[in-house]
Order: structure tokens, then C-alpha cells, then sequence
């Protein structure tokens, strides 16, 4: 297979909360001889909030975003749910709108930049599926998860709006009975949870504005895996990651019950299985300790 | 009609069944049914009705997709009877199939729910057109068709309740006005026609407005009239900021805070868009602060990480920025 070559978007979060996600991004890329280009020139998606303030500013930054990827030829990587709605979406309305597109060019010429509409933009979850196979990942395991019941947590920034993310992925994936995580859990040798709260919503984007809100729907995400017998969750999204991983308090206090489950970043997940050590994956940066291991 | 054969197959449904002045506790009932690659999911309702059990209860009227009466959960997913094809449904779940009222909490009788709290949501939100017209005008009050695009399609809401009842907010927060009442509130805030001050100030309100959505896109996914009401919902955002009624609060300093944050750093400063937002309140963030600071996911202000060419980004935000706070 012509080895695989994606530019990457890290995201904000990667290299302040949670830097295990591009720690165990990169162990996993070396794994899988995967080369990652990363964007250093790349700002903030607006994580689906400045578009609430500025529309156009937000498109006029993402469409920058992309604009790098399309220098170096490449497919963009993302590797969390909002930056992957937020960076497709800005692709989606300035490919469908040529009028928007012209304005938005007009804005990145002052700066000697050019949106083209050449790289797709997928998240690093459907770039180790759809590019990679879950065939080969599984062949290359070598140590399978076998004693592990997880629960997939998909996060709704990669699965709806369906119709958008069909445009990227090969695989349409159903935003009502997701596959793409149980089957790379199964991939990697573990036991997938079926539970009713993988597909719903972790309530991250009104922690501060909504508190109670975001809590209890943590906190029943939780409750509904650990119910299913769940010894850990697993997550491609690092917002879903924060709330899964450092609110349990305010989440149990919200629904009235103790609850707390190691949480895996996808790629801690694959990176255990493909042998790369704990500390390389970055383990150690959870509050909620992973103990399993 | 299509030239294809059309085919039978056998699946199996689990109907959830409720009769509010008999029963304590709702229960499922299976039925093997014969569905052909022509039925929708209103011909599986009328099935049971006419073939197995004359008091199963549903709401229809139209067949057409444009009355909103039929709207159901078929495996989870909020649906029209009339308007969904068995074959998809069966494509997307299988021969498996549960059928549901939108709210199980709701139900009245079978598929049937009393749905009063959507219905006072939506008077809640002024849904009709307030202006002052000329009781005998020359001649009509036309809207260009340009002005008539700016709808975004929200006119085409048949108040059927599937977005409303798949909102994850509607269900914890009992104040929340919810993705259609938010639809609606856009269809009159977009019409230029319309003037009254109060609905955008209304849905902008902490705890029943705008900026208590989670950003799920459940509404999106579920409309079966394809109205995207949390693309309506950021249009309200946005309205809010452009006619200056948005408030200082913690919800919109939270969406401004990205922008000056991008401005100073190209990428997001986590820990300053907190103390932005939540200003003295922020205090009440430092226990998990502190936990996550011992585990290494703290950056300090001297540490944090710049873009390259953030030049570009500043120069970008000062040519294409539209609104101001
Ligand atoms: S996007 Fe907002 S309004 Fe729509 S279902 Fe989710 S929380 Fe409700
Ligand atoms: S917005 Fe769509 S789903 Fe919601 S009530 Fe209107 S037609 Fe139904
Ligand atoms: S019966 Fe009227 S919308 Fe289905």
C-alpha cells in the first residue's frame, strides 16, 4: 500500500487539555507508517461558537485552515469532532456556493492565500477506516483487548448532520446506529458496549452557559455505559474527552449517583493495542485515572 | 410508479402500547407483519389497527407530509409515518423494528402524546407577524423574492414536534423553548416586514433561549421538512449581535471571547476564553482547574502556544470581521 500522507489540523485542545490526544495521535501514526504534516499555520475553528458572533469571520478563518492543507496537496486530518464539523462545514457552503467563495477568496488574496476546494477534510477516526482498513489494523495488533468491555461515545459533531459528513467519509455512517467506533473496538480486540447514550450529546458547548444542563447529560452518558457493564468509554472527540474525563463531580452530583469510567482518546485505544507503552499515549494526563492497565 | 417489482418481506415490530386511563405502566406488543417495498410507516400503523388490534391509536391526517400529525420514533428516530419509506427504515435498523410516540413520558394513548408543552413554546415565541400595515393599503406589501430567501425555508415548519422531542435540552431544561419554537421565532425575526422588538430579546433570554442549545444537531438530523433549526438558531445568535441586543453575559462573552483570543494567539487560550467569560466567577472552576493542572493540562499564560503567521490571522480578522460588541 502507497503510504498514507495527511495534513494535519491538531485543533487547540491537543496541545493545551489534553495533551495525551496528540501524544497517542503521533505514537499511532509512527505505528501505522502514517506521515502527518502538521498545520502549524492554523487557527482556532471557532469551535462552532465564533460563527455565532461572525459568521463570515468564521468562514474566512476556516477556509484559511484549508487553504494550507490544499498547499501541500493533502487531505486535512482533524482530530476532534467540532474542528471536524466546523473545518467540512466551511468546506461544504464555500464548494456549494461559488458567490460566497469569490468573497471569501477575495479576503484570503489580502494575504496571498487561496481557497480551491481541493482537500477534503475528514477526521482521523474515518481516515484510519476508510484509508488505512480496519483489516490491517487488526492484523497488526499485538495486544488485543480482550478483557474489555468499552462503550463507544461517538459525539455528535462527527455524526451529525449525517448529510454533510456522507460528503467525506466512503462509508455513510448512521447517526442512529453508528458503527465506525464499535468496529474499530472490535478491530482492536475488545468487547463493543451497545448502550443507549453513545450516539447523544456530552454537553460540552454549554458547560459555562448551561451548567446543570451539560452535567446531567454527562453524567448520564456515563451512567448509561457503566450500566451496560462497561470498564471503560472511548471517544475520537477530545471535548467529549473533558467533560467524560475531568467533570464526573459536578456530572454525579447532577443526576444524584457516583459515577466515574477511565475514558480512551480513539487513539489511546489503538496505540494500546498496536503494543505502544502507557506513557506514550499519555495515560498519565487523565484525572480520571485509567487503572485497568 | 416505479417500474421495479415490488417485494414482500416478514419484520417484526415492537409497538409501545399506553392507554393513560387504564393503564399503570406502558408495555410493547410484537407483531410479524408482511411489509412490501411500497409501504410506508403509516401503512404498518394501519395494519395493526385494522388487522389485529382496533383501539391502536395514532394521529394522522394528510398522508401528505404536511399536516405533522403522524410524527413517531421508529428505533429512536424521530419520523412522518406518512412520509417514511419501510424500505429505508428497514435498510438503516433491519427486520428489527420499535415504533414509539415522539416522548414516551408524553403518551397518551399508544402513539399519541399530549404535546401542550411544544404548543405553549410556540405561542411563547410571538410565531405571527407583528407590523403596522395600513388597514386599506394601495397596494400590497411585497417582499422582493432576495428578501423572501432570507427565510432560509423556515416557513416550510409543519409543527410536527420531532425536532422538539429529540432535543436533549427540552428534556432537562423545562424552560428551554426548543429547536421548532426557536424555527419559528427566526420565520418572523427574518421577515421584513415584521416589527417587533421583543421576540429576538425573548429568545436571547438566559434559560429558555437560544444560548442554552448544546449544538447536537439531533433537530437537523430528525427534520423530516429538512429546516435545519440550529442553523435558524445561530442566525438568531447572530441577529442578536447585529442589532445589538445581545446582553454581556457569560454566553455571549463566550462566543466573543474566541475572537479576541484568536486575535492575540491565532489559536484558542483555553483558560483565558474561561476567565473572559466567566469574569469573578471563575472561581468557581479552580477545583477542577487544579486537578487538571496536576495532570499536565494546564497551559500558563506564558506558555501558550502561538500560530504561525499569526500576522495573517490578525490582518484576516481586521478585514473580514462584520460585527462588533
Ligand atoms: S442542536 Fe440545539 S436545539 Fe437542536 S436538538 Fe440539539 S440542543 Fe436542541
Ligand atoms: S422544524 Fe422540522 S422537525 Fe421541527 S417541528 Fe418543524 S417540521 Fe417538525
Ligand atoms: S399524516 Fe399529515 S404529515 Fe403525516
Amino acid at each position: 500500500m502507497k503510504k498514507l500522507k495527511y495534513a494535519l489540523f491538531t485543533g487547540c485542545t491537543a496541545k493545551q487539555s489534553t495533551p495525551e490526544q496528540m501524544m497517542s495521535t503521533l505514537a499511532v501514526a509512527r505505528k501505522l507508517n502514517i506521515e502527518l504534516i502538521e498545520l502549524t499555520e492554523a487557527s482556532c475553528c471557532g469551535a462552532s461558537h465564533l460563527q455565532d458572533y461572525d459568521d463570515f469571520l468564521s468562514l474566512v478563518l476556516n477556509a484559511r485552515n484549508i487553504a494550507y492543507a490544499e498547499k501541500h496537496g493533502l487531505t486535512m486530518v482533524t482530530i476532534c469532532n467540532t474542528c471536524q464539523l466546523n473545518t467540512a462545514m466551511t468546506k461544504h457552503r464555500l464548494d456549494k456556493n461559488p458567490e460566497l467563495k469569490a468573497k471569501v477568496n477575495e479576503k484570503l488574496a489580502e494575504v496571498g492565500l487561496e481557497y480551491k476546494g481541493t482537500s477534503n477534510v475528514i477526521h482521523f477516526l474515518y481516515a484510519i477506516i476508510d484509508d488505512f482498513g480496519l483489516d490491517k489494523i487488526k492484523e497488526m495488533v499485538v495486544k488485543p483487548l480482550s478483557q474489555f468491555n468499552i462503550a463507544p461515545f461517538y459525539g455528535c459533531h462527527n455524526i451529525r448532520p449525517s448529510e454533510l459528513h456522507d460528503e467525506s467519509h466512503k462509508q455513510k455512517e448512521n447517526p442512529y446506529k453508528p458503527t465506525s467506533l464499535d468496529d474499530l473496538i472490535i478491530a482492536c480486540g475488545g468487547k463493543n458496549v451497545d448502550y443507549e447514550e453513545k450516539n447523544k450529546c456530552c454537553g460540552f458547548h454549554v458547560e459555562l452557559q448551561a451548567p446543570h444542563t451539560a452535567a446531567v447529560l454527562t453524567g448520564t452518558a456515563i451512567a448509561g455505559a457503566t450500566d451496560n457493564n462497561a470498564d471503560m468509554m472511548v471517544t475520537p472527540c477530545p471535548l467529549c474527552h473533558l467533560k467524560l474525563d475531568t467533570q464526573t463531580k459536578s456530572a454525579s452530583e447532577a443526576i444524584g449517583r457516583e459515577v466515574s469510567l477511565p475514558v480512551l482518546h480513539m487513539q489511546q485505544m489503538v496505540g494500546l493495542a498496536l503494543g505502544c507503552t502507557p506513557a506514550e499515549l499519555g495515560l498519565q494526563h487523565h484525572v480520571t485515572d485509567v487503572n485497568f492497565i | 410508479m416505479s417500474a421495479e417489482k415490488i417485494t414482500t418481506q416478514k419484520v417484526n415490530f415492537k409497538v409501545f402500547r399506553f392507554n393513560a386511563d387504564e393503564d399503570y405502566l406502558p408495555y410493547y406488543e410484537n407483531y410479524t407483519l408482511d411489509v412490501t417495498s411500497e409501504d410506508v410507516v403509516l401503512d404498518v400503523l394501519n395494519k395493526i389497527k385494522w388487522e389485529h388490534d382496533g383501539s391502536f391509536s395514532y394521529r394522522r391526517s394528510c398522508r401528505h407530509g404536511i399536516c405533522g400529525a403522524c410524527a413517531i420514533k421508529v428505533n429512536g428516530r424521530s419520523t412522518l409515518a406518512c412520509k417514511e419509506s419501510m424500505t429505508t427504515m428497514i435498510e438503516y435498523f433491519g427486520n428489527d423494528i420499535t415504533l414509539e410516540p415522539l416522548s414516551t413520558k408524553r403518551a397518551v394513548k399508544d402513539m399519541i402524546i399530549d404535546k401542550g408543552d411544544f404548543w405553549e413554546k410556540h405561542a411563547a415565541v410571538t410565531p405571527y407577524l407583528v407590523a403596522d400595515i395600513d388597514e386599506c393599503p394601495s397596494c400590497e406589501n411585497l417582499v422582493s423574492p432576495h428578501d423572501a430567501e432570507e427565510l432560509n425555508e423556515a416557513d416550510l415548519c409543519i409543527q410536527c414536534g420531532a425536532c422538539h422531542y429529540a432535543c436533549p435540552v427540552v428534556e432537562i431544561n423545562s424552560d428551554f423553548f426548543g429547536p421548532a419554537a426557536f424555527a419559528a421565532a427566526y420565520r418572523f425575526e427574518a421577515d421584513v416586514r415584521d416589527n417587533d422588538g421583543d421576540r429576538l430579546i425573548n429568545v436571547n433570554e438566559e434559560k429558555q433561549g437560544v444560548w442554552d442549545c448544546v449544538k447536537c444537531f439531533e433537530c437537523a438530523e430528525v427534520c423530516p421538512k429538512e429546516i435545519n433549526p440550529i442553523e435558524k438558531i445561530t442566525k438568531l445568535h447572530q441577529m442578536a449581535f447585529k442589532r445589538g441586543v445581545a446582553k454581556n453575559n457569560v454566553a455571549t462573552r463566550h462566543a466573543v471571547g474566541f475572537l479576541h483570543s484568536i486575535k492575540k494567539h491565532g489559536v484558542l487560550d483555553e483558560g483565558g476564553l474561561v476567565l473572559y467569560s466567566e469574569g469573578a466567577h471563575i472561581v468557581k472552576h479552580i477545583p477542577v482547574a487544579l486537578q487538571m493542572f496536576r495532570k499536565g493540562k494546564i497551559v500558563m499564560p506564558w506558555n501558550m502556544p502561538k500560530s504561525d503567521n499569526l500576522d495573517e490571522i490578525q490582518k484576516l480578522i481586521k478585514s473580514s470581521s462584520t460585527v462588533k460588541f
